[in-house]
C-alpha cells in the first residue's frame, strides 16, 4: 500500500482511502483529505519530518507517522 | 434596545481573521475566561457600537465533530440556545476549506451571516467572488469584509442584527438523493420535541454515528436500532463508512457552490510561498531559526540592547538614585514616596511597610517591563505573521521525541522572558494533554527573574557573576528538566495515550495589523503588570510582615521598633522561625539553614526576591548579585559547592512565583491539575537537588550515607521511567476517541 508519506517531494498524488478510525481520521477528513482529493508534497522539514503538502489551495503540515493512514495512488 | 440583549457568536476556522474581527468590533474590553470544564479559552465582550449586543468568540475550529474540546464547546454553545445569530467568518482566499465549517454552521438552523474576510487579498490576487451567488447557494446573507483594513464591518453588523430578528427559512444543502432518502428516514425517528429548524442537523449527526448526539436526543431503543440499521445499510450500499460519506457529500456540495461563485485568476507563486522556500528550507531552515532567535534575544536582553537599556534606566533611576529630565532633577520613586511619608508624619512601621515591603517588591518586578516589552514586541510579531507555525514545523521532530509537539516550543520561548505569558501562550496547543504537560513543564525554563539568582550562584561558586560558561548550564538544566519530565510523565496514567497528531495548517505569511499586534503585546505585558500589582503586591506585604515581625525577649511585635534589638533583627522574625521549622526538608540537599529556606520561601513571591532576601538575611547592606561580599556570605551558608548547586537547582526548578502559579491555576481551570502541576515541580526540584548534593558528596568527598542510597534509588527510578517502553495500558484511551458507533 502506498501512503501519503511515500510520495516524493514535488510529486502530486490522489487519495484512495483513509484507514484507521477515530479522531485523527476524522480530523484529516475535516481538513479536506478525502477519497479522490489531489495534493502535492511541497517539502520535508529540515529534520526529515513532518512533511508539508498543498491541498485544496492551502498548506498543511503532517507527520509521516500520521500520513501512513492515508492510502494514495 | 438596551433591554433586549442580542447574543452574537463568532465562528470560523483558525487563522481566518476571527480574532482580528473580534478585537475590531468589541475593542476587546470583555471577559476572558475558560469554557466550563475545559482548558479552552472563552472570550466575550460587548459590541463597541452597540452595548446591547454581546459577542462571543468561539474557538477556531475546522468542523463541528465531537472529537476535540474546542469543537465540543462550540457545538454545545451553538445548540444551547443562547446565540441569536452566528457570524461565520470565512477566509475568502481559502473558500473551499472554510466553507466546510460554514455549511455545518448553517445546518444548525440558527440565523447565520457569513463574513467573507480578507476581501482585499482576494482583490489583489485577481480572483472574483460572486457574493450574491454565494449567498444564494450557501443559504445565508454574505458580506465582504476586511477586518485588517476595517471595511464592510458596519454592513456586517447591520446584516447580523437583521438576521437575528427575521425568521430565516432553513436552507438545506442537498446531498446525493440516496443519502437524502436515508436522512429523511432518520429524521422520522427523531423525537417530536426537536424543532423543525434543528431536525436536519440532528439527523446528519445521527447518520455520522455521533455519540454525543445520540445521548443528547435520548432516542428510544427501537428508534436507535432503526437508525443504526439504516446507516449500516447505507454504508454497505456506498461501500464506505458513514463519516466518510457525509464528509464526501459536504465537499461535493462545496465544489458545486464554488463552481457557481468563484472565478480564479491564473495561479502564480505567492509571496508566502517565496518566503517559505527560504524559511523552512531543508538546509537553511534551522540555522535561520537560530539566527532569528539569537537576534530577538540580543535585542531584548543583550547587554547593550534596547530592552536592557530600558530596564537599567528604570532600576538605576526610577527606583534608584533619581534622574534628570530636561535639566530638571527628579527624585527616584522610593525617594519621592519616602519624602511624602516623612512629611506626612507616618510612623516607622508604615514607612517600612510602604518602602521596604511594597515599593521594593513591586519595583523589582516593574524593572523588568522594558525588557519584557521589547521581547514580546518581537515574539508577538513572529507569531502573528505566521513564522511561529513554521517554527513548530521545523522543531516538531525534536519535541515529538519526548511526547510533545512543535507547538510546545512557543510557550517555552516566551517563558524565557516570563512564565506568566509563557503559560498563557499554551493556549495555541490544541491537544488538552499536551497543553497540560506544557503548562507543567514550561516554567522549568529560567525566566528573566531567575537570572539574578543564577548570577549570585555563579559569583558564589566561581567568584565571577559573568562566568559565561555557567549560565548556559542552568538553561541546559531547564531544558533537560522539560525533556525528562515530558518522557516520564508521558508514561504515567495522567498523560498516557498515543502521540498527539500533529496536523497543522501553515497559514500564509502576512503583516499583522498594528492593532492586533499591539493587543497581543499588551495582553502579555499587562498580564505581567497585573501580576506586579496584585499577587506580588499582596505577597510582598506578607513577606514584609514575616520578616519584620517576630518575638524578641518574649514580646511579639514590629521588630525594628523594639527596644534594644540588634541591627540584625531578622534573626528573630517569624520568617526565621518558619524557615527553621521546615529547614529539615532541605537537609538531604545540603542546605538546612533557616536563611536558605527563607530565601526559597521568598522566591515563591518573585524569584528575584531570592537575592534581596539573601542580602538582608546575611546582613550585607544593599547586596546585589554582583557584590563579592554577598557571594562570600552566601557561599558561607553552605557546607559544600554541591549544596550551592543543589540550592540553585531547587530554586530554579521548584514551583514558580505565585503569579505564575496563579496563571497555571487559570490555565488549567482545575484545582486538581494545578495541585498536580505544582506538586510535581516541587518534588522534581527536590529530587534533582538531592541527587546533585549527594553525588557531589560521594564523588568529591567520598561520603556515603542513607541519603546517598535514596539518591541512587531516585536515579534508578528516573532511569527506569525514562527508558522503559511505553506501558501497554497507555493506549487505553484510544477507545474514548473511537467512532461513536463503538463507544459506550
Amino acid at each position: 500500500m502506498k501512503t501519503l508519506g511515500d510520495v516524493k517531494v514535488g510529486d502530486t498524488a490522489t487519495i484512495v482511502k483513509l484507514h484507521g478510525e477515530g479522531a485523527l481520521r476524522r480530523h484529516l477528513m475535516d481538513l479536506g483529505l478525502i477519497k479522490g482529493t489531489q495534493f502535492k508534497v511541497v517539502k520535508v522539514a529540515p529534520l526529515g519530518d513532518p512533511v508539508q503538502i498543498t491541498v485544496r489551495g492551502y498548506e498543511l503540515s503532517i507527520r509521516k507517522e500520521e500520513a501512513a493512514i492515508v492510502e494514495v495512488r | 434596545m438596551a433591554a433586549s440583549q442580542l447574543h452574537v457568536a463568532l465562528a470560523g476556522n483558525p487563522n481566518c481573521g476571527k480574532t482580528t474581527l473580534f478585537n475590531l468590533i468589541t475593542g476587546q474590553n470583555g471577559y476572558v475566561g475558560n469554557w466550563p470544564g475545559v482548558t479552552v479559552e472563552k472570550k466575550e465582550a460587548k459590541l463597541t457600537s452597540d452595548k446591547s449586543v454581546t459577542v462571543t468568540d468561539l474557538p477556531g475550529i475546522y468542523s463541528l465533530s465531537p472529537y476535540s474540546p474546542e469543537e465540543r464547546v462550540s457545538r454545545d454553545y451553538l445548540m444551547g440556545g443562547e446565540p441569536d445569530v452566528v457570524i461565520q467568518v470565512i477566509d475568502a482566499t481559502n473558500l473551499e476549506r472554510n466553507l466546510y465549517l460554514a455549511l455545518q454552521v448553517v445546518e444548525t438552523g440558527l440565523p447565520v451571516v457569513a463574513a467573507l474576510n480578507m476581501a482585499d487579498l482576494v482583490e489583489k490576487s485577481g480572483d472574483k467572488i460572486d457574493v450574491r451567488a454565494l449567498s444564494r447557494s450557501l443559504g445565508c446573507p454574505v458580506v465582504m469584509i476586511s477586518a485588517l483594513r476595517n471595511t464592510g464591518i458596519d454592513e456586517l453588523i447591520a446584516e447580523a442584527k437583521r438576521a437575528a430578528t427575521t425568521e430565516g427559512g432553513a436552507t438545506e444543502h442537498r446531498f446525493d438523493s440516496a443519502i437524502e432518502g436515508v436522512l429523511d428516514q432518520i429524521e422520522g425517528c427523531l423525537p417530536g420535541s426537536v424543532p423543525a429548524s434543528r431536525r436536519r442537523y440532528w439527523s446528519v449527526k445521527l447518520f455520522e454515528r455521533d455519540a454525543d448526539a445520540a445521548r443528547a436526543l435520548k432516542l428510544t431503543d427501537a428508534n436507535a436500532r432503526k437508525v443504526e440499521q439504516l446507516v449500516a445499510q447505507c454504508e454497505k450500499d456506498c461501500d464506505d463508512d458513514a463519516e466518510s460519506i457525509i464528509t464526501g457529500e459536504r465537499y461535493a456540495v462545496i465544489a458545486h457552490i464554488i463552481d457557481g461563485c468563484l472565478k480564479k485568476a491564473p495561479a502564480r507563486m505567492s509571496t508566502s510561498e517565496k518566503i517559505d522556500r527560504i524559511v523552512t528550507n531543508r538546509i537553511l531552515g534551522l540555522p535561520l531559526f537560530i539566527l532569528i532567535m539569537w537576534a530577538v534575544y540580543s535585542i531584548a536582553t543583550g547587554a547593550d540592547a534596547f530592552g536592557t537599556a530600558g530596564t537599567d534606566w528604570v532600576n538605576d533611576n526610577l527606583f534608584g538614585e533619581g534622574f534628570e529630565l530636561f535639566g530638571q532633577a527628579f527624585p527616584s520613586i522610593p525617594g519621592a514616596i519616602e519624602g511624602l511619608l516623612v512629611s506626612a508624619g507616618a510612623s516607622p512601621l508604615v514607612q517600612s511597610l510602604v518602602l521596604d515591603g511594597i515599593v521594593a517588591g513591586v519595583g523589582a518586578v516593574l524593572g523588568f517591563i522594558p525588557q519584557m516589552f521589547v521581547l514580546f514586541v518581537l515574539l508577538s510579531f513572529l507569531e502573528d505573521c505566521g513564522y511561529m507555525a513554521r517554527v513548530a514545523f521545523v522543531m516538531d521532530r525534536v519535541f515529538r521525541r519526548f511526547g510533545l509537539s512543535g507547538k510546545s516550543f512557543i510557550p517555552m520561548l516566551v517563558s524565557t522572558g516570563c512564565g506568566v505569558p509563557g503559560v498563557l501562550a499554551t493556549k495555541t496547543i490544541e491537544n488538552e494533554k499536551d497543553r497540560r504537560m506544557t503548562v507543567m513543564t514550561t516554567t522549568f525554563i529560567p525566566c528573566g527573574a531567575k537570572l539574578p539568582i543564577i548570577a549570585l550562584l555563579m559569583g558564589a561558586m566561581v567568584g565571577d557573576a559573568e562566568a559565561s560558561w555557567i549560565s548556559p548550564l542552568f538553561y541546559f538544566l531547564g531544558v533537560i528538566a522539560v525533556i525528562a519530565s515530558g518522557i516520564m510523565l508521558k508514561k504515567t496514567k495522567l498523560f498516557a495515550g498515543r502521540p498527539t497528531p500533529f496536523v497543522m495548517e501553515l497559514p500564509s505569511y502576512h503583516f499583522p495589523s498594528i492593532r492586533s499586534w499591539w493587543l497581543h503585546i499588551w495582553e502579555r505585558v499587562s498580564a505581567y503588570i497585573k501580576k506586579a500589582f496584585t499577587i506580588i503586591f499582596a505577597s510582598t506585604v506578607v513577606v514584609w510582615f514575616l520578616s519584620n515581625f517576630g518575638v524578641y525577649e518574649g514580646a511579639f511585635g514590629f521588630l525594628p521598633a523594639m527596644e534594644g534589638i540588634p541591627e540584625e533583627f531578622t534573626d528573630y522574625s517569624v520568617l526565621a522561625m518558619l524557615g527553621g521549622a521546615i529547614a529539615f526538608i532541605f537537609a538531604p540537599l545540603g542546605f538546612d539553614t533557616w536563611q536558605a529556606t527563607a530565601m526559597s520561601i521568598t522566591g515563591l513571591v518573585a524569584k528575584e526576591n531570592v537575592v534581596a532576601t539573601a542580602s538582608s538575611l546575611l546582613h550585607i547592606a544593599d547586596g546585589t548579585e554582583t557584590d563579592p561580599n554577598l557571594w562570600t556570605a552566601f557561599a558561607g551558608m553552605f557546607p559544600t559547592m554541591g549544596a550551592i548547586a543543589a540550592f540553585g537547582a531547587f530554586n530554579l526548578l521548584c514551583a514558580p512565583c505565585f503569579a505564575a502559579m496563579g496563571t497555571i491555576r487559570a490555565q488549567m481551570n482545575s484545582g486538581k491539575w494545578t495541585a498536580i502541576a505544582i506538586g510535581y515541580e516541587c518534588a522534581f526540584a527536590w529530587v534533582v537537588g538531592l541527587i546533585i548534593n549527594q553525588m557531589y558528596n560521594l564523588i568529591a568527598l567520598g561520603q556515603f550515607g542513607i541519603w546517598t542510597a535514596v539518591a541512587f534509588a531516585f536515579i534508578a527510578l528516573i532511569a527506569f521511567q525514562l527508558f522503559r517502553p511505553m506501558p501497554k495500558w497507555a493506549w487505553d484511551d484510544d477507545r474514548q476517541v473511537a467512532p461513536a458507533g463503538t463507544a459506550a
